[in-house]
Protein backbone atom coordinates (compact mmCIF):
# COMPACT_ATOMS: atom_id res chain seq x y z
CA UNK A 1 0.00 0.00 0.00
CA UNK A 2 2.23 2.93 -1.13
CA UNK A 3 1.57 6.96 -0.58
CA UNK A 4 2.56 8.70 2.34
CA UNK A 5 0.85 9.08 5.60
CA UNK A 6 -1.01 11.96 6.53
CA UNK A 7 -1.21 13.15 2.90
CA UNK A 8 -3.03 16.27 1.84
CA UNK A 9 -6.49 15.60 -0.45
CA UNK A 10 -6.58 18.16 -3.06
CA UNK A 11 -9.41 18.30 -6.01
CA UNK A 12 -9.16 20.56 -8.45
CA UNK A 13 -13.06 19.77 -10.42
CA UNK A 14 -15.51 21.06 -13.52
CA UNK A 15 -18.06 18.93 -13.70
CA UNK A 16 -21.32 19.91 -16.06
CA UNK A 17 -24.94 18.14 -14.70
CA UNK A 18 -27.67 18.48 -17.50
CA UNK A 19 -30.77 17.66 -15.79
CA UNK A 20 -34.56 16.75 -17.39
CA UNK A 21 -35.35 20.47 -16.55
CA UNK A 22 -32.67 22.26 -18.85
CA UNK A 23 -30.61 24.17 -16.04
CA UNK A 24 -27.59 22.62 -16.46
CA UNK A 25 -25.27 23.22 -13.21
CA UNK A 26 -21.60 23.51 -13.38
CA UNK A 27 -19.47 21.95 -10.61
CA UNK A 28 -15.75 24.20 -10.47
CA UNK A 29 -13.70 24.01 -7.23
CA UNK A 30 -10.40 23.84 -6.09
CA UNK A 31 -10.09 22.44 -2.50
CA UNK A 32 -7.51 21.25 -0.14
CA UNK A 33 -8.54 19.13 2.81
CA UNK A 34 -5.46 18.28 5.27
CA UNK A 35 -5.70 16.17 8.25
CA UNK A 36 -8.70 16.31 10.26
CA UNK A 37 -12.20 17.36 9.96
CA UNK A 38 -12.92 19.96 7.31
CA UNK A 39 -16.67 20.78 6.67
CA UNK A 40 -18.02 21.35 2.93
CA UNK A 41 -21.01 23.44 4.18
CA UNK A 42 -23.77 25.11 1.15
CA UNK A 43 -27.91 24.88 0.86
CA UNK A 44 -28.63 21.56 -0.89
CA UNK A 45 -28.22 21.90 -4.52
CA UNK A 46 -24.68 23.98 -4.11
CA UNK A 47 -22.92 20.82 -5.60
CA UNK A 48 -21.37 18.87 -2.35
CA UNK A 49 -22.73 15.72 -2.97
CA UNK A 50 -21.18 15.80 -7.08
CA UNK A 51 -18.12 17.06 -5.40
CA UNK A 52 -17.80 13.86 -2.88
CA UNK A 53 -18.56 11.34 -6.04
CA UNK A 54 -16.17 12.87 -7.96
CA UNK A 55 -13.58 12.51 -5.39
CA UNK A 56 -14.58 9.28 -4.63
CA UNK A 57 -14.51 7.96 -8.10
CA UNK A 58 -17.84 7.47 -8.69
CA UNK A 59 -18.51 9.99 -11.04
CA UNK A 60 -16.05 11.10 -13.28
CA UNK A 61 -15.20 15.01 -13.82
CA UNK A 62 -15.12 16.57 -17.19
CA UNK A 63 -11.88 18.31 -16.11
CA UNK A 64 -9.35 19.07 -12.96
CA UNK A 65 -7.08 16.99 -11.35
CA UNK A 66 -7.34 15.00 -8.20
CA UNK A 67 -4.59 13.89 -5.81
CA UNK A 68 -3.77 12.14 -2.66
CA UNK A 69 -0.38 13.99 -1.44
CA UNK A 70 1.41 12.97 -4.69
CA UNK A 71 -0.65 9.82 -5.82
CA UNK A 72 -2.84 11.26 -9.05
CA UNK A 73 -6.28 9.71 -8.73
CA UNK A 74 -8.00 11.94 -11.48
CA UNK A 75 -5.84 14.07 -14.14
CA UNK A 76 -7.47 15.41 -17.52
CA UNK A 77 -5.24 16.55 -19.24
CA UNK A 78 -2.78 13.00 -18.76
CA UNK A 79 -6.10 11.01 -18.86
CA UNK A 80 -5.79 9.26 -15.68
CA UNK A 81 -9.12 8.15 -14.01
CA UNK A 82 -8.17 5.83 -11.44
CA UNK A 83 -11.79 3.57 -10.95
CA UNK A 84 -13.32 3.72 -7.35
CA UNK A 85 -12.25 0.44 -6.48
CA UNK A 86 -8.50 1.59 -6.04
CA UNK A 87 -8.94 4.66 -4.62
CA UNK A 88 -8.63 3.52 -0.88
CA UNK A 89 -11.16 6.50 -0.71
CA UNK A 90 -13.74 6.11 1.89
CA UNK A 91 -17.27 7.79 1.04
CA UNK A 92 -20.40 7.60 3.85
CA UNK A 93 -23.17 7.97 1.74
CA UNK A 94 -26.16 10.52 2.94
CA UNK A 95 -28.78 7.27 2.60
CA UNK A 96 -25.48 4.87 4.28
CA UNK A 97 -26.28 2.45 1.78
CA UNK A 98 -25.87 -0.94 3.91
CA UNK A 99 -26.64 -3.96 1.96
CA UNK A 100 -29.56 -4.84 2.92
CA UNK A 101 -29.30 -8.73 2.70
CA UNK A 102 -25.74 -8.85 4.60
CA UNK A 103 -25.24 -8.68 8.46
CA UNK A 104 -23.56 -6.06 10.13
CA UNK A 105 -20.42 -7.50 10.39
CA UNK A 106 -21.08 -9.04 6.74
CA UNK A 107 -21.17 -5.41 5.80
CA UNK A 108 -18.09 -4.93 8.01
CA UNK A 109 -16.35 -6.82 6.18
CA UNK A 110 -16.75 -6.17 2.94
CA UNK A 111 -14.26 -4.11 2.12
CA UNK A 112 -11.55 -6.63 3.55
CA UNK A 113 -11.63 -9.03 0.89
CA UNK A 114 -7.91 -8.98 0.38
CA UNK A 115 -7.11 -10.03 3.79
CA UNK A 116 -6.72 -13.76 5.43
CA UNK A 117 -10.10 -14.87 7.32
CA UNK A 118 -8.45 -14.67 10.86
CA UNK A 119 -7.35 -10.94 10.14
CA UNK A 120 -10.65 -9.79 8.86
CA UNK A 121 -12.23 -11.53 11.98
CA UNK A 122 -10.05 -9.31 14.33
CA UNK A 123 -10.25 -5.98 12.16
CA UNK A 124 -14.12 -6.32 12.16
CA UNK A 125 -14.12 -7.16 15.89
CA UNK A 126 -11.63 -4.00 16.29
CA UNK A 127 -14.07 -1.96 14.63
CA UNK A 128 -17.23 -2.58 16.00
CA UNK A 129 -16.19 -2.07 18.89
CA UNK A 130 -14.45 0.92 18.83
CA UNK A 131 -17.63 2.14 17.38
CA UNK A 132 -20.13 0.67 19.85
CA UNK A 133 -22.06 -1.77 17.62
CA UNK A 134 -20.64 -5.04 18.75
CA UNK A 135 -23.46 -6.71 19.64
CA UNK A 136 -25.02 -5.70 16.52
CA UNK A 137 -22.69 -8.33 14.83
CA UNK A 138 -25.64 -10.51 13.31
CA UNK A 139 -28.26 -7.89 12.40
CA UNK A 140 -29.32 -7.30 8.87
CA UNK A 141 -29.64 -3.55 8.22
CA UNK A 142 -33.44 -3.56 8.62
CA UNK A 143 -33.24 -4.47 11.90
CA UNK A 144 -31.55 -1.92 13.07
CA UNK A 145 -31.98 1.58 13.94
CA UNK A 146 -31.22 4.74 12.91
CA UNK A 147 -28.12 6.19 15.14
CA UNK A 148 -26.61 2.24 14.70
CA UNK A 149 -27.20 2.10 11.46
CA UNK A 150 -25.12 5.22 10.69
CA UNK A 151 -21.69 3.82 13.31
CA UNK A 152 -21.82 0.60 10.98
CA UNK A 153 -21.61 2.80 7.83
CA UNK A 154 -18.72 4.39 9.61
CA UNK A 155 -17.09 1.52 10.73
CA UNK A 156 -17.85 -0.37 7.63
CA UNK A 157 -15.58 2.37 5.41
CA UNK A 158 -13.20 2.84 8.50
CA UNK A 159 -11.81 -0.86 8.33
CA UNK A 160 -10.91 -0.52 5.29
CA UNK A 161 -8.30 2.09 6.43
CA UNK A 162 -8.98 4.46 3.78
CA UNK A 163 -6.41 7.70 3.34
CA UNK A 164 -9.61 10.10 2.74
CA UNK A 165 -12.61 9.77 4.30
CA UNK A 166 -16.48 11.45 2.42
CA UNK A 167 -19.18 11.86 4.91
CA UNK A 168 -22.39 13.17 3.21
CA UNK A 169 -24.43 14.22 5.81
CA UNK A 170 -24.11 11.25 7.96
CA UNK A 171 -25.83 12.03 10.89
CA UNK A 172 -29.05 13.76 9.39
CA UNK A 173 -31.84 12.87 11.27
CA UNK A 174 -30.33 12.07 14.77
CA UNK A 175 -30.64 14.28 17.95
CA UNK A 176 -28.00 16.38 19.32
CA UNK A 177 -26.37 13.88 22.03
CA UNK A 178 -26.28 10.39 19.65
CA UNK A 179 -24.96 12.89 17.08
CA UNK A 180 -22.37 14.17 19.07
CA UNK A 181 -21.99 10.85 20.70
CA UNK A 182 -21.07 9.25 17.27
CA UNK A 183 -18.92 12.69 16.64
CA UNK A 184 -16.64 11.74 19.37
CA UNK A 185 -15.75 8.35 18.26
CA UNK A 186 -15.01 9.48 15.30
CA UNK A 187 -12.79 11.90 16.08
CA UNK A 188 -11.11 9.31 18.83
CA UNK A 189 -10.55 7.12 15.69
CA UNK A 190 -9.30 9.84 13.77
CA UNK A 191 -6.69 10.89 16.42
CA UNK A 192 -4.83 7.55 16.26
CA UNK A 193 -5.34 7.56 12.16
CA UNK A 194 -4.93 10.75 11.14
CA UNK A 195 -6.65 11.71 7.75
CA UNK A 196 -8.29 14.23 6.24
CA UNK A 197 -12.03 14.23 6.40
CA UNK A 198 -14.47 15.81 4.28
CA UNK A 199 -17.75 16.35 6.03
CA UNK A 200 -20.70 17.55 3.91
CA UNK A 201 -23.47 19.31 5.91
CA UNK A 202 -26.14 22.14 5.71
CA UNK A 203 -26.20 22.39 9.41
CA UNK A 204 -25.48 25.25 11.19
CA UNK A 205 -25.16 23.14 14.60
CA UNK A 206 -22.74 20.61 12.65
CA UNK A 207 -20.45 23.06 11.54
CA UNK A 208 -20.28 24.55 15.10
CA UNK A 209 -19.67 21.06 16.62
CA UNK A 210 -17.16 19.87 14.38
CA UNK A 211 -15.15 22.35 12.24
CA UNK A 212 -12.12 23.07 11.91
CA UNK A 213 -12.56 24.36 8.91
CA UNK A 214 -14.86 25.57 6.65
CA UNK A 215 -15.66 25.78 2.86
CA UNK A 216 -18.84 27.06 1.66
CA UNK A 217 -20.14 25.96 -1.55
CA UNK A 218 -22.75 28.28 -3.77
CA UNK A 219 -23.91 27.29 -7.09
CA UNK A 220 -21.13 24.92 -7.73
CA UNK A 221 -18.23 27.00 -6.86
CA UNK A 222 -16.44 27.79 -3.18
CA UNK A 223 -17.80 31.29 -1.78
CA UNK A 224 -15.36 30.73 0.94
CA UNK A 225 -13.05 28.98 3.18
CA UNK A 226 -11.06 29.31 6.51
CA UNK A 227 -12.18 28.50 10.30
CA UNK A 228 -15.97 28.61 11.10
CA UNK A 229 -15.80 32.00 12.34
CA UNK A 230 -14.51 33.51 9.47
CA UNK A 231 -17.07 31.85 7.08
CA UNK A 232 -20.45 31.59 8.90
CA UNK A 233 -20.39 34.81 11.33
CA UNK A 234 -19.05 36.97 8.77
CA UNK A 235 -20.41 35.70 5.92
CA UNK A 236 -19.93 37.30 2.18
CA UNK A 237 -22.74 36.12 1.03
CA UNK A 238 -26.38 36.62 0.83
CA UNK A 239 -27.62 32.57 0.58
CA UNK A 240 -24.59 31.87 2.82
CA UNK A 241 -26.05 34.26 5.28
CA UNK A 242 -29.40 32.42 4.85
CA UNK A 243 -28.49 29.57 5.12
CA UNK A 244 -26.00 29.97 8.13
CA UNK A 245 -29.18 30.98 10.08
CA UNK A 246 -29.12 35.12 9.91
CA UNK A 247 -32.31 35.42 10.19
CA UNK A 248 -32.62 39.24 9.49
CA UNK A 249 -31.12 40.15 6.10
CA UNK A 250 -31.64 43.76 4.24
CA UNK A 251 -31.25 45.34 1.35
CA UNK A 252 -29.77 48.94 1.89
CA UNK A 253 -28.01 52.35 0.55
CA UNK A 254 -24.87 53.23 1.97
CA UNK A 255 -25.43 57.15 2.92
CA UNK A 256 -21.95 58.09 3.67
CA UNK A 257 -18.57 56.92 5.22
CA UNK A 258 -16.95 57.61 8.44
CA UNK A 259 -13.71 56.13 7.54
CA UNK A 260 -11.78 57.70 11.22
CA UNK A 261 -14.44 55.82 12.80
CA UNK A 262 -14.44 52.40 10.61
CA UNK A 263 -17.99 52.52 9.82
CA UNK A 264 -20.86 53.70 7.88
CA UNK A 265 -24.43 54.97 7.57
CA UNK A 266 -26.52 52.84 5.60
CA UNK A 267 -30.73 53.21 5.11
CA UNK A 268 -32.28 50.26 5.59
CA UNK A 269 -34.94 49.04 2.40
CA UNK A 270 -37.58 51.54 2.07
CA UNK A 271 -37.78 52.96 4.97
CA UNK A 272 -36.12 55.70 7.60
CA UNK A 273 -34.27 52.97 9.33
CA UNK A 274 -30.82 54.69 9.26
CA UNK A 275 -27.96 52.36 11.18
CA UNK A 276 -24.13 52.31 11.94
CA UNK A 277 -22.47 49.67 10.06
CA UNK A 278 -19.06 48.28 9.73
CA UNK A 279 -17.23 50.06 7.12
CA UNK A 280 -17.43 48.12 3.21
CA UNK A 281 -15.91 48.52 -0.01
CA UNK A 282 -19.24 50.53 -1.14
CA UNK A 283 -19.34 53.69 -2.49
CA UNK A 284 -21.65 55.96 -1.16
CA UNK A 285 -25.41 55.81 -2.92
CA UNK A 286 -24.34 52.08 -3.98
CA UNK A 287 -26.72 49.10 -2.88
CA UNK A 288 -25.38 46.93 -0.32
CA UNK A 289 -27.01 43.48 1.67
CA UNK A 290 -27.28 43.89 5.46
CA UNK A 291 -27.45 40.38 7.64
CA UNK A 292 -27.82 40.60 11.36
CA UNK A 293 -29.03 37.62 13.78
CA UNK A 294 -32.15 37.65 15.64
CA UNK A 295 -29.65 36.49 18.89
CA UNK A 296 -27.84 39.11 18.45
CA UNK A 297 -30.84 41.95 18.91
CA UNK A 298 -31.26 43.29 22.17
CA UNK A 299 -34.90 44.17 23.42
CA UNK A 300 -36.10 47.42 25.40
CA UNK A 301 -39.01 48.51 26.42
CA UNK A 302 -37.93 51.84 27.54
CA UNK A 303 -35.87 54.13 25.40
CA UNK A 304 -32.06 53.02 26.60
CA UNK A 305 -28.82 55.48 27.41
CA UNK A 306 -25.67 55.18 28.43
CA UNK A 307 -25.02 52.22 25.88
CA UNK A 308 -22.02 51.77 23.58
CA UNK A 309 -24.01 50.16 21.16
CA UNK A 310 -24.60 53.20 17.95
CA UNK A 311 -27.79 51.48 16.70
CA UNK A 312 -30.95 52.04 18.49
CA UNK A 313 -34.37 52.02 16.82
CA UNK A 314 -37.99 52.57 17.87
CA UNK A 315 -40.67 50.05 17.23
CA UNK A 316 -43.75 48.33 18.04
CA UNK A 317 -43.80 44.26 18.56
CA UNK A 318 -45.95 42.84 15.65
CA UNK A 319 -45.83 39.11 16.67
CA UNK A 320 -44.47 36.96 19.36
CA UNK A 321 -44.10 32.78 18.51
CA UNK A 322 -42.81 30.51 20.35
CA UNK A 323 -39.49 28.29 18.54
CA UNK A 324 -38.77 25.52 20.77
CA UNK A 325 -37.40 27.35 23.98
CA UNK A 326 -36.95 30.38 22.51
CA UNK A 327 -39.49 33.05 21.71
CA UNK A 328 -39.49 34.66 18.30
CA UNK A 329 -40.23 38.49 18.21
CA UNK A 330 -41.53 40.35 14.95
CA UNK A 331 -40.24 43.98 15.68
CA UNK A 332 -41.97 46.83 13.23
CA UNK A 333 -39.22 49.44 13.08
CA UNK A 334 -40.17 50.54 9.47
CA UNK A 335 -38.70 46.82 8.55
CA UNK A 336 -39.45 44.11 10.75
CA UNK A 337 -36.68 43.01 12.60
CA UNK A 338 -36.59 38.88 13.81
CA UNK A 339 -35.52 39.23 17.35
CA UNK A 340 -35.04 35.90 19.54
CA UNK A 341 -35.36 36.75 23.34
CA UNK A 342 -35.94 33.94 25.64
CA UNK A 343 -39.82 33.49 27.41
CA UNK A 344 -38.58 34.45 30.88
CA UNK A 345 -37.49 37.73 29.31
CA UNK A 346 -41.03 38.35 27.87
CA UNK A 347 -42.73 37.41 31.13
CA UNK A 348 -40.60 39.99 32.95
CA UNK A 349 -40.87 43.06 30.53
CA UNK A 350 -44.29 42.31 29.76
CA UNK A 351 -44.22 41.69 26.16
CA UNK A 352 -47.68 41.12 23.91
CA UNK A 353 -47.93 42.04 20.28
CA UNK A 354 -48.21 46.03 20.17
CA UNK A 355 -46.36 47.15 22.94
CA UNK A 356 -43.66 49.46 22.07
CA UNK A 357 -39.89 48.54 22.29
CA UNK A 358 -36.32 49.80 21.30
CA UNK A 359 -34.00 47.55 19.86
CA UNK A 360 -30.30 47.51 20.15
CA UNK A 361 -28.03 46.97 17.42
CA UNK A 362 -23.99 46.74 17.96
CA UNK A 363 -22.45 47.81 14.76
CA UNK A 364 -20.21 44.84 14.76
CA UNK A 365 -23.47 42.46 14.57
CA UNK A 366 -24.17 43.95 11.23
CA UNK A 367 -22.41 41.79 8.50
CA UNK A 368 -22.36 43.02 5.10
CA UNK A 369 -23.19 40.78 1.89
CA UNK A 370 -23.03 40.41 -1.32
CA UNK B 1 -46.37 -39.98 -20.47
CA UNK B 2 -43.36 -40.18 -22.81
CA UNK B 3 -44.58 -36.97 -23.92
CA UNK B 4 -44.85 -35.30 -20.24
CA UNK B 5 -41.40 -36.68 -19.63
CA UNK B 6 -39.90 -34.68 -22.79
CA UNK B 7 -41.53 -31.89 -22.11
CA UNK B 8 -40.21 -31.38 -18.63
CA UNK B 9 -36.62 -32.64 -20.03
CA UNK B 10 -36.72 -29.68 -22.86
CA UNK B 11 -38.08 -26.87 -20.34
CA UNK B 12 -35.61 -28.09 -17.58
CA UNK B 13 -33.06 -27.64 -20.18
CA UNK B 14 -34.12 -24.23 -21.77
CA UNK B 15 -34.56 -22.73 -18.14
CA UNK B 16 -30.92 -23.40 -17.37
CA UNK B 17 -29.09 -21.69 -20.98
CA UNK B 18 -32.04 -19.16 -20.51
CA UNK B 19 -30.39 -18.21 -17.18
CA UNK B 20 -27.04 -18.63 -18.75
CA UNK B 21 -27.16 -16.03 -21.67
CA UNK B 22 -30.23 -14.38 -19.65
CA UNK B 23 -27.71 -12.95 -17.51
CA UNK B 24 -25.15 -10.98 -18.99
CA UNK B 25 -27.48 -9.67 -21.54
CA UNK B 26 -30.13 -8.58 -18.90
CA UNK B 27 -26.91 -6.80 -17.08
CA UNK B 28 -25.35 -5.13 -19.84
CA UNK B 29 -29.32 -4.29 -20.77
CA UNK B 30 -29.80 -2.61 -17.50
CA UNK B 31 -26.23 -1.03 -16.74
CA UNK B 32 -25.57 0.33 -20.41
CA UNK B 33 -25.46 3.47 -21.81
CA UNK B 34 -25.25 3.26 -25.14
CA UNK B 35 -27.72 4.90 -26.72
CA UNK B 36 -28.74 2.44 -29.56
CA UNK B 37 -29.66 0.06 -26.35
CA UNK B 38 -32.98 0.29 -27.59
CA UNK B 39 -32.06 -1.79 -30.89
CA UNK B 40 -30.96 -5.05 -28.87
CA UNK B 41 -34.10 -4.54 -26.45
CA UNK B 42 -36.49 -4.35 -29.55
CA UNK B 43 -34.27 -7.74 -30.54
CA UNK B 44 -34.60 -9.83 -26.88
CA UNK B 45 -38.58 -8.43 -27.11
CA UNK B 46 -39.74 -9.97 -30.22
CA UNK B 47 -40.95 -13.40 -29.73
CA UNK B 48 -43.25 -11.79 -27.88
CA UNK B 49 -45.11 -10.58 -30.51
CA UNK B 50 -44.05 -12.30 -33.48
CA UNK B 51 -46.47 -15.22 -34.25
CA UNK B 52 -44.30 -18.99 -33.25
CA UNK B 53 -45.22 -20.32 -36.37
CA UNK B 54 -43.12 -17.15 -37.95
CA UNK B 55 -40.03 -17.75 -35.59
CA UNK B 56 -40.32 -21.21 -36.12
CA UNK B 57 -40.68 -21.30 -39.93
CA UNK B 58 -37.18 -19.00 -39.51
CA UNK B 59 -35.26 -21.24 -37.02
CA UNK B 60 -36.34 -24.48 -39.73
CA UNK B 61 -35.04 -22.58 -42.29
CA UNK B 62 -31.78 -21.87 -40.03
CA UNK B 63 -31.14 -25.53 -39.48
CA UNK B 64 -32.14 -27.01 -42.44
CA UNK B 65 -29.74 -29.07 -44.54
CA UNK B 66 -29.10 -26.14 -46.58
CA UNK B 67 -29.73 -23.40 -43.74
CA UNK B 68 -26.24 -21.61 -42.16
CA UNK B 69 -26.80 -23.51 -38.61
CA UNK B 70 -27.90 -26.65 -40.40
CA UNK B 71 -24.73 -26.80 -42.26
CA UNK B 72 -22.50 -25.91 -39.67
CA UNK B 73 -24.42 -28.70 -37.38
CA UNK B 74 -23.79 -31.29 -40.23
CA UNK B 75 -20.30 -30.05 -40.32
CA UNK B 76 -19.25 -30.71 -36.79
CA UNK B 77 -21.72 -33.89 -35.60
CA UNK B 78 -22.51 -35.19 -38.97
CA UNK B 79 -26.26 -34.90 -38.59
CA UNK B 80 -28.78 -32.08 -39.19
CA UNK B 81 -30.77 -30.01 -36.73
CA UNK B 82 -34.10 -30.03 -37.81
CA UNK B 83 -36.45 -32.27 -35.95
CA UNK B 84 -34.21 -33.24 -33.51
CA UNK B 85 -34.20 -32.37 -29.48
CA UNK B 86 -31.35 -30.51 -29.32
CA UNK B 87 -32.73 -28.01 -32.62
CA UNK B 88 -35.58 -28.09 -30.63
CA UNK B 89 -33.75 -26.56 -27.27
CA UNK B 90 -32.38 -23.98 -29.51
CA UNK B 91 -35.79 -23.37 -31.10
CA UNK B 92 -36.81 -22.95 -27.36
CA UNK B 93 -34.59 -21.14 -25.99
CA UNK B 94 -34.85 -18.44 -28.97
CA UNK B 95 -38.72 -18.34 -28.36
CA UNK B 96 -38.97 -18.06 -24.20
CA UNK B 97 -36.02 -15.55 -24.41
CA UNK B 98 -37.82 -12.13 -23.39
CA UNK B 99 -39.39 -14.52 -20.34
CA UNK B 100 -35.79 -14.94 -18.73
CA UNK B 101 -34.36 -11.54 -19.58
CA UNK B 102 -37.13 -9.16 -18.87
CA UNK B 103 -37.48 -10.60 -15.48
CA UNK B 104 -33.86 -10.49 -14.82
CA UNK B 105 -33.60 -6.49 -15.97
CA UNK B 106 -36.20 -5.33 -13.87
CA UNK B 107 -34.81 -6.70 -10.99
CA UNK B 108 -31.32 -5.82 -11.80
CA UNK B 109 -32.19 -2.18 -12.55
CA UNK B 110 -34.05 -2.22 -9.22
CA UNK B 111 -30.89 -2.41 -7.31
CA UNK B 112 -30.71 0.51 -5.54
CA UNK B 113 -27.20 2.32 -7.52
CA UNK B 114 -25.96 4.08 -3.91
CA UNK B 115 -25.29 0.42 -3.29
CA UNK B 116 -23.10 -0.29 -6.55
CA UNK B 117 -21.14 3.09 -5.80
CA UNK B 118 -20.98 1.63 -2.06
CA UNK B 119 -19.55 -1.42 -3.30
CA UNK B 120 -17.08 0.10 -5.67
CA UNK B 121 -15.68 2.27 -3.27
CA UNK B 122 -15.48 -0.64 -0.86
CA UNK B 123 -13.01 -1.97 -3.74
CA UNK B 124 -15.19 -4.32 -5.04
CA UNK B 125 -14.84 -4.54 -8.77
CA UNK B 126 -17.97 -5.40 -11.31
CA UNK B 127 -17.59 -8.90 -11.05
CA UNK B 128 -17.42 -8.86 -7.23
CA UNK B 129 -20.04 -6.89 -7.33
CA UNK B 130 -22.30 -8.69 -9.02
CA UNK B 131 -21.95 -11.82 -7.32
CA UNK B 132 -21.97 -10.19 -4.04
CA UNK B 133 -24.93 -7.65 -4.31
CA UNK B 134 -26.85 -7.30 -7.52
CA UNK B 135 -27.34 -11.06 -8.22
CA UNK B 136 -28.11 -11.44 -4.19
CA UNK B 137 -30.47 -9.02 -4.54
CA UNK B 138 -32.07 -9.87 -7.50
CA UNK B 139 -33.04 -12.86 -6.43
CA UNK B 140 -36.74 -13.13 -7.30
CA UNK B 141 -36.27 -11.70 -10.67
CA UNK B 142 -33.83 -14.73 -10.82
CA UNK B 143 -36.61 -17.35 -10.29
CA UNK B 144 -38.90 -15.61 -11.85
CA UNK B 145 -36.64 -15.71 -14.95
CA UNK B 146 -36.50 -19.89 -14.40
CA UNK B 147 -40.01 -20.43 -13.69
CA UNK B 148 -41.37 -18.22 -16.60
CA UNK B 149 -39.06 -19.44 -19.41
CA UNK B 150 -39.36 -22.87 -17.99
CA UNK B 151 -43.44 -22.60 -18.00
CA UNK B 152 -43.42 -21.08 -21.14
CA UNK B 153 -41.66 -23.79 -22.54
CA UNK B 154 -43.69 -26.07 -21.28
CA UNK B 155 -46.31 -24.44 -23.24
CA UNK B 156 -44.69 -23.87 -26.46
CA UNK B 157 -46.96 -25.17 -30.02
CA UNK B 158 -46.32 -23.35 -32.29
CA UNK B 159 -42.56 -23.30 -32.56
CA UNK B 160 -42.01 -26.91 -31.50
CA UNK B 161 -44.68 -28.45 -34.35
CA UNK B 162 -42.54 -26.44 -37.36
CA UNK B 163 -39.28 -27.04 -36.20
CA UNK B 164 -39.58 -30.50 -34.45
CA UNK B 165 -42.52 -31.56 -35.65
CA UNK B 166 -43.79 -34.38 -34.46
CA UNK B 167 -41.76 -37.49 -33.51
CA UNK B 168 -42.47 -39.85 -30.54
CA UNK B 169 -39.75 -39.73 -27.78
CA UNK B 170 -37.95 -36.81 -29.36
CA UNK B 171 -40.12 -34.07 -30.29
CA UNK B 172 -43.86 -34.68 -29.33
CA UNK B 173 -44.03 -32.56 -26.16
CA UNK B 174 -47.02 -32.46 -24.65
CA UNK B 175 -49.14 -29.93 -26.66
CA UNK B 176 -48.26 -31.53 -29.50
CA UNK B 177 -49.31 -35.08 -27.71
CA UNK B 178 -52.64 -33.19 -27.14
CA UNK B 179 -53.19 -31.94 -30.41
CA UNK B 180 -52.91 -35.45 -31.73
CA UNK B 181 -55.21 -36.61 -29.30
CA UNK B 182 -58.10 -34.26 -30.24
CA UNK B 183 -57.63 -34.78 -33.99
CA UNK B 184 -58.19 -38.71 -33.61
CA UNK B 185 -61.06 -37.60 -30.86
CA UNK B 186 -59.63 -39.34 -27.93
CA UNK B 187 -61.05 -36.17 -25.83
CA UNK B 188 -60.32 -38.47 -22.27
CA UNK B 189 -56.76 -38.57 -22.98
CA UNK B 190 -56.20 -34.82 -24.37
CA UNK B 191 -58.50 -33.80 -21.07
CA UNK B 192 -55.91 -35.79 -19.24
CA UNK B 193 -52.74 -34.41 -20.57
CA UNK B 194 -54.67 -30.70 -20.75
CA UNK B 195 -55.34 -31.01 -16.86
CA UNK B 196 -52.02 -32.02 -15.85
CA UNK B 197 -50.41 -28.89 -18.03
CA UNK B 198 -53.15 -26.83 -15.86
CA UNK B 199 -52.31 -27.61 -12.98
CA UNK B 200 -48.53 -27.31 -13.47
CA UNK B 201 -49.19 -23.82 -15.05
CA UNK B 202 -51.08 -22.65 -11.92
CA UNK B 203 -48.24 -24.16 -9.53
CA UNK B 204 -45.47 -22.28 -11.40
CA UNK B 205 -47.52 -18.93 -11.55
CA UNK B 206 -48.06 -19.29 -7.69
CA UNK B 207 -44.33 -20.03 -6.82
CA UNK B 208 -43.44 -16.89 -8.93
CA UNK B 209 -45.99 -14.60 -7.43
CA UNK B 210 -45.19 -16.28 -3.76
CA UNK B 211 -41.46 -15.57 -4.01
CA UNK B 212 -41.42 -11.68 -5.21
CA UNK B 213 -43.98 -10.91 -2.34
CA UNK B 214 -42.06 -12.97 0.43
CA UNK B 215 -38.33 -11.93 -0.45
CA UNK B 216 -39.21 -8.19 -1.39
CA UNK B 217 -41.25 -7.17 1.63
CA UNK B 218 -38.87 -7.66 4.38
CA UNK B 219 -35.78 -6.13 2.61
CA UNK B 220 -37.66 -2.88 0.99
CA UNK B 221 -38.88 -1.93 5.10
CA UNK B 222 -35.93 0.48 5.96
Amino acid sequence: MGGEVNAVLTARIRKERRNEAASSFVLEVSIEVSMGITILFGASGAGKSTLLDCVAGVTRPDGGRIAVGSDVLFDSSLGIHVPAPKRRIAYVFQTLALFPHLTAEENVAYGLNHLGEEQRRERVEAILKAFHVEKLRKQKPGEISGGEKQRIALARSLVTEPRVLLLDEPLTGLDAERKAAIVDDLRAWNTANGIPILYVTHSREEVDALGERVIALENGGVVSAGSPMDVLNAPRRKKLAQAAGFENLFGAIVLDHREADGVMRVKLQDSACEIEVPLGYAAAGSRVNIAVRAGDILLATEPPRGLSARNVMEGRIRSLEQRGTMMMASVDCGVTFVVHVTPGAVRALELTTGRRVWLVLKTHSCHLVD
Amino acid sequence: MEALWLSMKLASCVAAILLLIGMPVAYWLAYSRWRGKFLLESLVALPLVLPPTVLGFYALVAMGPRGPLGKLWIALFGHGLAFTFTGLILASVLYSFPFAVQPLIVSFEGVDRKLLDASAVLGAGSWRTFWRVILPLSLPGVITAAVLSFAHTLGEFGVVLMVGGDLAGVTRTVSIDIYDHVQSLQYAEANGMALVLLAISFCVLSIVYAVNRRVWTPWAAK
